[in-house]
């Protein structure tokens, strides 16, 4: 039994809105796995709710005209990891997903739950920071769109205006084409858990596939939000193929990454494992692009 | 005459499983009337302290609530909460150290005060709107610290808080460690605090009828919650009668009374009134029971050709707040110590200390996979030191056949240990696997370890051991059968039926075992514990089929006209020995029997079998695993268990016993551990998020196999099973970790942040 005040729900996105302005303390609930964990623990006992649970113009992956992958918002984790659309262009998206929670959560849970969540540790946050995806809000003003990383402000905390909702999330044609991208879950159990640490790596190599042209290193639970590694990326662009690369680039993400002391894990021991998961995602991405490591 | 048809080691189905697969069975909140308040429990937020002052205004506000109770207005009745059989001898008691509602905080989750409410809403508000103000006093949540002089009191009668110290001391351990050529082989083994994890919650209800009190209760001990209630309420024990319905899973935490004589309390303050109290699993966590965190300390003096010259071992077991289960989980592991290797220079001291953490009870292996994980670890320990392969090591120092214990008078009657190791080192292909894993390097290596254990059955002669059995003839010549050895998952009704049939000599489908017990009606018997229900509930069974047989037999001679001598009663049917000749079916007579207009009469038998006997079980595990050294992680990839728990009953439910124990090895090994915050005493991971339970992905395929050895002592040569699968898990991971990476680790869980730890410690990383 779940101390809800009173249960709205939106029969389209501009109803949505104005249920947002009529109830500016409500909550917004999709797929619930979040929102109804935190109302049972009296975090927002006595709340009010707006579901928008039955938009379905929310869900479902699309790829657009100018080549943009657009991802609903309301689309659940295992329909991101069964889609056509991910599986060929960014697989590893499907792959991040299908690592969050157990099957009921991934058939309930939704991308964009997992994202206005604003938590660090979102198995699809990494990977989408990982692809540059722009996120689609839309409120009483219209539509807005802006980067991920400054769709998170702080740890649980996003750029969600009043009234406003997260619509979709946008991967445009450059960042994902040539690109191949691998990411590793660190958690302590093999399913059912969150990220002690996740790192997602793309990179796109030159034509003859001997040097790094560009390389993405993303990260949850490295900081406060999840992030890029930007100095170890800095460093990896132009750099020829093989092993010592892939430990120098490894290494450096130590000036990117800062993780926290807390009894989930401490401090060195998330810094260790982000320079182990970096090179081990760099060096998978790179295999799956192609590439070949000489030692 | 030709083979009886036997039933006994036979893989029939579950007498409950289409019910169970179906979902049609009943458990306590599905039986409860939707009529019930429910009842909710505010538990206190700090660690130590005094309870100053409770302000319930606002909670008694909140629509809905009925009725707020705080640790004021509780009577006084200070009483014990252990599943232990009563003992007359006060000086066996369990001790008497809670009460329903405390002002006197042990620990951070203390239960203060209590909501009766319309619904489970308005008694979660309430909750949240009970003001509480504190006197705080300093606590301790280390089991050594806890011993120190200055360390905070928690129980005024207990100095240092140590609840009980027993020592074992056989031969003379300070001369005999002086032999020349010794060497001197030292450990401490860290064993963590977890949870049973049981998928059914607590729950209980309770409410009044015709003055008395009824609670129906998910326990795996129904007679002794009634004893209990009665205590905690100061009320005669008659006055309370407790039913069990279905129960999913207990592991030992129900074999504690954990808030039954809460909710009759509550049941009374509203007028009898059906009160419901379903704990949560957080409450599950922090407030129920756990298992004992046990520091060991050993220290080993052995000849070059591995010999023990004198042994020392000394347990700091951490008790939390309250006795409980108290000392008797170190004594038992202690216990096991000078039996498993005996040595004839033994000394063993035994602490049990109270710490400001939550209470720890009864928990499948009560003690042995804590000193298993010591002694195992450490022998492999002595193995590495002497340059002795462990498993030669085992071969030639465990227990050997014909050892007795002259505590117990167990004996060890055949070469169990040889038998498992033997048939364990074949199915999991160590020798090769051995060889092959000796000095690797690189970031992925291999390793293989085996740990051994010996279980009790039963608990005499430390405690009573009795089991009384009911069995009553249909008209149709079936049977219901009633034990007070209850059903918690483990398959004990089945087991019951099939003996039921086997020794009474009916159809196995005629057998209806009463899986419900209620106090009024079910036989006097003390639960479901220890190892013992198929052996301690199998006497009763065997004797009170005997006698409903010969009262059967009594009658076949009635009816029949021939002399009982001359009959049987074989599938059902009434037989004359001799010729096989079937003279009538048991359906026949027991209808001629209760409709007879001459010589009438309701054929039943009844019996209590007081043992005065226990079982040494035996076993092995071999585990082989896979360490991902940058990760810090270890991949369980190849695991199998060995039991020599006598005859089997029924195979398919010994091999699922065998099956949840090792996978509550594996959580033991590998993940689970119940943290504490060390500034502030509350729990850190009260929830399966992050208390990481192993999942199925964490586990390989689980194997599982036996050596049938006929216990002589047992009624149907069976002896401890439900226990001992879980004991020699951990320290077997643990010594394949010490076989592919030559790292000793001493404490478990074995989680990446102790290994990363390690490693560096060793230079690995």
């Amino acid at each position: 039994m779940y101390d809800i005040k009173a249960l709205y729900e939106a029969e389209s996105i501009s109803h949505g809105i104005s249920l947002l302005k009529e109830h500016p303390q409500a909550q917004i609930i999709a797929g619930g796995s979040d929102v109804l964990v935190q109302m049972r623990e009296g975090k927002r006992a006595g709340a009010e709710l707006i579901s928008i649970y039955g938009l379905d113009e929310l869900r479902g992956v699309k790829l657009e005209e100018d080549g943009t992958i657009r991802i609903g918002s309301l689309t659940s984790f295992s329909h991101i990891t069964k889609d056509p659309v991910i599986q060929k262009y960014i697989n590893v998206l499907g792959e991040a997903v299908d690592m969050v929670g157990g099957p009921q959560i991934r058939n309930i849970g939704t991308i964009g739950g997992n994202t206005c969540n604003g938590v660090t540790s979102a198995d699809s946050a990494s990977t989408l920071f990982a692809w540059d995806a722009v996120i689609e809000v839309t409120g009483p003003e219209g539509v807005r769109r802006l980067p991920i990383h400054e769709f998170y402000i702080k740890a649980g905390k996003v750029d969600l205006r009043s009234a406003e909702l997260q619509t979709g999330i946008l991967i445009p044609k450059e960042s994902y084409e040539g690109y191949f991208g691998h990411y590793i879950k660190y958690a302590m159990r093999g399913a059912m858990d969150i990220a002690t640490l996740g790192c997602s790596v793309n990179v796109k190599l030159s034509e003859d596939k001997r040097y790094l042209k560009d390389v993405r290193i993303a990260y949850g639970v490295a900081g406060p939000i999840p992030m890029r590694a930007v100095h170890a990326e800095a460093a990896a662009k132009g750099l020829e193929i093989n092993s010592d690369t892939i430990e120098k680039v490894g290494d450096i993400v130590l000036e990117d990454v800062t993780p926290r002391d807390s009894w989930r894990a401490s401090k060195a021991f998330r810094e260790h494992i982000a320079r182990v998961l970096c090179k081990r995602a760099l060096k998978q991405s790179i295999l799956l692009a192609g590439g070949v490591i000489h030692e | 005459m030709k083979d009886k048809e036997h039933v006994i080691g036979k893989s029939v189905k579950r007498v409950d499983a289409f019910e169970k697969v179906t979902g049609r069975a009943k458990y306590t909140d599905d039986i409860c009337d939707k009529s019930s308040y429910t009842a909710k429990i505010l538990h206190s937020t700090v660690a130590h302290g005094i309870v100053k002052s409770i302000d319930t205004k606002e909670a008694e506000r909140i629509p809905g609530v009925v009725k707020v109770v705080t640790c004021f207005d509780v009577p006084k009745h200070y009483f014990p909460t252990a599943g232990h059989p009563w003992s007359t001898d006060p000086e066996h008691q369990d001790v008497k150290d809670r009460l329903l509602l405390t002002d006197h905080i042990r620990f951070y989750g203390d239960d203060v005060a209590a909501v009766v409410a319309e619904n489970e809403v308005a008694a979660a508000q309430a909750v949240r709107a009970i003001k509480v103000e504190y006197e705080e006093l300093s606590f301790v949540l280390d089991v050594q610290k806890a011993m120190e002089e200055d360390a905070p009191l928690i129980h005024e009668e207990y100095p240092r808080n140590i609840l009980k110290h027993t020592s074992i001391n056989s031969g003379n351990y300070e001369e005999a460690r002086k032999e020349e050529g010794l060497i001197k082989v030292e450990g401490w083994y860290d064993t963590p605090t977890v949870q049973h994890c049981h998928i059914e919650n607590f729950i209980c209800y309770s409410y009044m009828e015709q003055g008395r009190i009824v609670v129906v209760s998910s326990t795996q001990i129904p007679h002794i919650c009634r004893r209990i209630v009665g205590q905690a309420l100061g009320i005669p024990w008659g006055e309370v009668r407790v039913i069990k319905p279905y129960i999913g899973g207990g592991f030992g935490n129900k074999q504690d009374i954990l808030y039954e004589p809460l909710c009759a309390y509550l049941s009374t303050v509203v007028g009898g009134r059906l009160v419901k109290l379903d704990i949560s699993r957080e409450e599950t966590f922090v407030s129920n029971r756990v298992r004992h965190a046990i520091r060991t300390h050993i220290i080993s003096y052995v000849r070059p050709d591995g010999s023990f010259a004198a042994r020392k071992m000394e347990c700091f077991s951490d008790q939390g707040a309250y006795a409980s289960h108290g000392h008797s989980i170190a004594a038992k592991g202690m216990g096991a110590f000078p039996q498993l290797y005996p040595c004839p220079n033994i000394e063993a001291d035994a602490y049990t200390v109270f710490t400001n953490k939550s209470v720890a009870g009864a928990m499948r292996g009560y003690g042995i996979p804590q000193a298993m994980f010591a002694v195992e670890s450490h022998t492999d320990d002595i193995a590495l030191a002497l340059g002795i392969p462990p498993y030669e090591f085992r071969w030639k120092y465990l227990m050997p056949k014909g050892y007795t214990d002259g505590f117990s008078k167990n004996v060890n009657y055949f070469d169990s240990f040889h038998q498992c190791l033997e048939k364990g080192k074949e199915h999991i292909d160590y020798d090769r696997k051995v060889q092959e894993y000796a000095n690797q390097t690189g970031e992925i290596r291999k390793g293989i370890g085996v740990a051994a254990f010996w279980y009790n059955t039963g608990v005499w002669p430390i405690s009573l051991e009795t089991s009384s059995c009911r069995m009553v003839l249909n008209q149709d010549g079936s049977v219901q059968v009633q034990v007070a050895e209850t059903e918690i998952g483990q398959g004990a009704d089945t087991a019951y039926a099939q003996m039921t049939a086997e020794t009474l000599g009916i159809p196995f489908q005629k057998v209806h075992v009463v899986s419900t017990q209620d106090t009024d009606i079910t036989p006097f018997g003390t639960g479901a514990y220890a190892s013992r229900q198929t052996y301690m509930a199998g006497f009763a069974i065997h004797q009170t089929a005997n006698l409903l047989k010969s009262h059967i037999l009594d009658t076949a001679q009635e009816l029949t006209r021939h002399t009982k001598q001359s009959l049987d009663l074989i599938d059902g049917n009434i037989v004359r020995l001799g010729d096989e000749e079937i003279l009538m079916s048991l359906a026949d007579l027991a209808e001629e029997k209760l409709y007879s207009l001459t010589n009438n009469g309701h054929l039943t038998a009844e019996s209590t079998y007081q043992a005065k006997t226990n079982a040494y079980s035996f076993g092995c595990t071999f585990a082989e695993i896979e360490v991902d050294i940058p990760e810090c992680r270890i991949t369980l990839t190849n695991i199998v268990n060995l039991h020599d728990c006598g005859k089997l009953i029924n195979p398919q439910l010994a091999m699922a016993q065998v099956h949840g124990g090792m996978s509550m090895g594996i959580g033991y090994g590998l993940l689970e551990k119940l943290l504490f915050d060390e500034k502030t005493g509350k729990p850190l991971n009260d929830n399966l998020l992050d208390y990481k339970l192993s999942t199925f992905m964490d586990h390989p395929e689980l194997k599982g196999d036996f050596v049938e050895n006929y216990e002589p002592t047992s009624a149907y040569g069976t002896k401890a099973l439900g226990e001992p699968p879980v004991c020699s898990v951990a320290p077997a991971i643990r010594n394949a970790l010490l076989q592919a990476t030559g790292v000793a680790v001493d404490e478990i869980p074995l989680t990446p942040h102790v290994l990363f730890r390690r490693f560096k410690e060793e230079g690995l990383l």
